[in-house]
């Protein structure tokens, strides 16, 4: 069992409070998920390239990796450390040139996401701590999802945690489990991408990033899911102007779907959405089994 | 009237007062405030008194429920009312899958739409559901009454025993061994009946029924001792 939960601001005027909503959203599925919890948090893309890295030594020197990796690229790096994370901003970077170089000298280091919009916070632990380490409350942003984790299939690390990245501002959060991740994983290698677990969802993440760069829209590339992905699943994914929404044809997995003037919400369960802004007045029902839902900066598709 | 407040009191705490009440109580009118989506509230009732849920509930609210009558002026999770034995349970806005599952007797209505498997394997409850109901309604439904005012999923009816399920909207396919039958007067009355109780309009006439061919009957009645 998992928790899963999304939060898209219609209304910029709430910008500030998001990560507010989005951490009361994440502790609503506690019970669903206390071994580790994730988010990401997408802002208006400003241009600067940010990573998001984790190493278990809190005491890691980033500022230091930073200034190297800045020098390196001959662009100008910001470093903000939260907690075993930090978020390496660099101005005009290239992003494969980044991450090639932090490859290279720092293969110690784990890239959790990276892009113009997105950052992404995960680690073990209730996800009350984890919001609260992370400090996801002060957060401000248009968008998030973020998962609780019971799990059921792969170990318990941050690196197993959710959300998974898979290509620049696109992350994904799933509940369920798939049972064809082995073979449809040798099928993504033989395609050129490269796994850093044996996790299922990091699987599906990159079976979408695969279809993403291969010409697929967002939306085009969920629906092919639909016959490559075997298993049970209520996905959430993130991107850089939206979130989308699907459940496997069967809805073996909850969700629950809630809108108002000012945001959409989704939620595994109806506990995660109860808290926010206007809720009494809200539209609330479940989204329907293997139907793609999108919600977009530029207006719902 | 007695009102429990769920921000400031707990689900087990609410129910044990439920579950105290006698049948001849003077206590007859609850209401239950800031539900916040919380599970198996009001569930397992066995007496006759009414219960107002003013917000959204979780999932099984209402379970196993006897004699009560149980509103619910929200949105519901999954399996609200299952294994209901009497008295109604009422969602005003939508309900999540499983809704009345397993249900022996009394009557659920869901003035929204329900989700998949409406009805699953039930007992003799009677379903009126104001909107569609999802895929696979009324799976292995051994007896009672479904009455969909909107429009059907995917496999309506599949193994279904003799429950009998009312449309009158499209049905996107039925599943295995369930097919339409006509519709008689003792159909249309009967229809009619459920929706007045609900409080639905709607013309009984309009309404197309469903139910069993018996070809999955792999026993016979007269041999009901060695089974």
């Amino acid at each position: 069992m998992c928790g899963i939960v999304g939060l898209f601001l219609k209304n910029p005027a709430l910008a500030g409070d998001l990560g507010r909503h989005l951490t009361t959203m994440l502790v609503g599925m506690t019970d669903r998920g206390p071994d580790s919890a994730g988010i990401a948090v997408y802002t208006r893309p400003d241009g600067v390239l940010k990573l998001t890295l984790f190493h278990p030594d809190t005491g890691y020197p980033w500022r230091e990796v930073g200034g190297q990796l800045g020098q390196a690229l001959g662009v100008e790096d910001d470093v903000e450390i939260k907690a075993n994370h930090a978020v390496l901003a660099l101005k005009g970077a290239d992003e494969k040139a980044a991450r090639a170089w932090l490859a290279r000298h720092h293969p110690e280091v784990r890239v959790m996401g990276w892009g113009r919009a997105m950052e992404v916070y995960k680690d073990m632990g209730r996800p009350a701590d984890v919001a609260s380490k992370f400090h996801v409350g002060a957060m401000g942003g248009t968008h998030g999802i973020g998962h609780t984790r019971m799990a059921t299939e792969s170990a318990v690390t941050t690196e197993h945690s959710h959300p998974f990245t898979a290509a620049a501002d696109t992350c994904l959060v799933h509940n369920g489990s798939l049972s064809n991740h082995n073979r449809l994983r040798e099928w993504l290698k033989r395609h050129g991408m490269e796994f850093e677990t044996d996790n299922d969802t990091e699987v599906a993440a990159r079976y979408f990033a695969h279809r993403i760069r291969e010409g697929a829209t967002l939306k085009e590339a969920m629906e092919a899911g639909l016959k490559d992905l075997d298993g049970f699943y209520t996905f959430a994914m993130g991107t850089a102007d939206g979130f989308a929404v699907l459940r496997d044809p069967i809805a073996c997995k909850p969700a629950v779907l809630a809108e108002t003037d000012d945001w959409v919400a989704m939620a595994s369960e109806f506990r995660s959405l109860a808290n926010l802004p206007g809720i009494a007045k809200a539209s609330i029902w479940e989204p329907a089994p293997a139907v793609v839902y999108t919600w977009s900066l530029g207006g719902n598709a | 009237m007695i009102t429990v407040d769920l921000a400031s009191s707990e689900v087990r705490a609410l129910n044990q007062c439920l579950h105290d009440l006698r049948p001849d109580t003077n206590e007859r009118a609850f209401t239950v405030t800031n539900p916040l989506g919380k599970h198996a509230i009001a569930a397992g009732l066995d007496a006759p008194v009414e219960v107002t849920i003013q917000g959204h509930v979780g999932y099984y609210c209402a379970g196993m429920n006897k004699h009560a009558t149980v509103v619910i002026e929200g949105h519901c999770g999954w399996g609200v009312g299952e294994n209901i034995m009497s008295g109604t349970v009422r969602v005003k806005g939508n309900a999540s899958q499983a809704a009345g599952a397993s249900g022996h007797g009394g009557l659920v209505v869901i003035e929204g739409d329900a989700g998949p498997r409406c009805g699953i394997s039930m007992k003799g409850v009677d379903i009126v559901v104001g909107g569609s109901v999802g895929h696979l309604s009324a799976f292995l439904a051994q007896a009672g009454r479904l009455v969909v005012c909107g429009d059907a999923g995917e496999s309506l009816g599949d193994s279904v025993y003799e429950a009998k399920l009312y449309v009158r909207g499209r049905v996107e396919s039925l599943g295995a061994g369930c097919v339409e039958q006509p519709m008689t007067p003792e159909d249309v009355a009967a229809v009619a009946d459920l929706l007045a109780r609900a409080g639905i309009k709607a013309d009984a006439k309009a309404f197309r029924r469903y139910g069993t061919d018996r070809s999955l009957y792999n026993f016979h009645v007269d041999h009901a001792d060695a089974y």
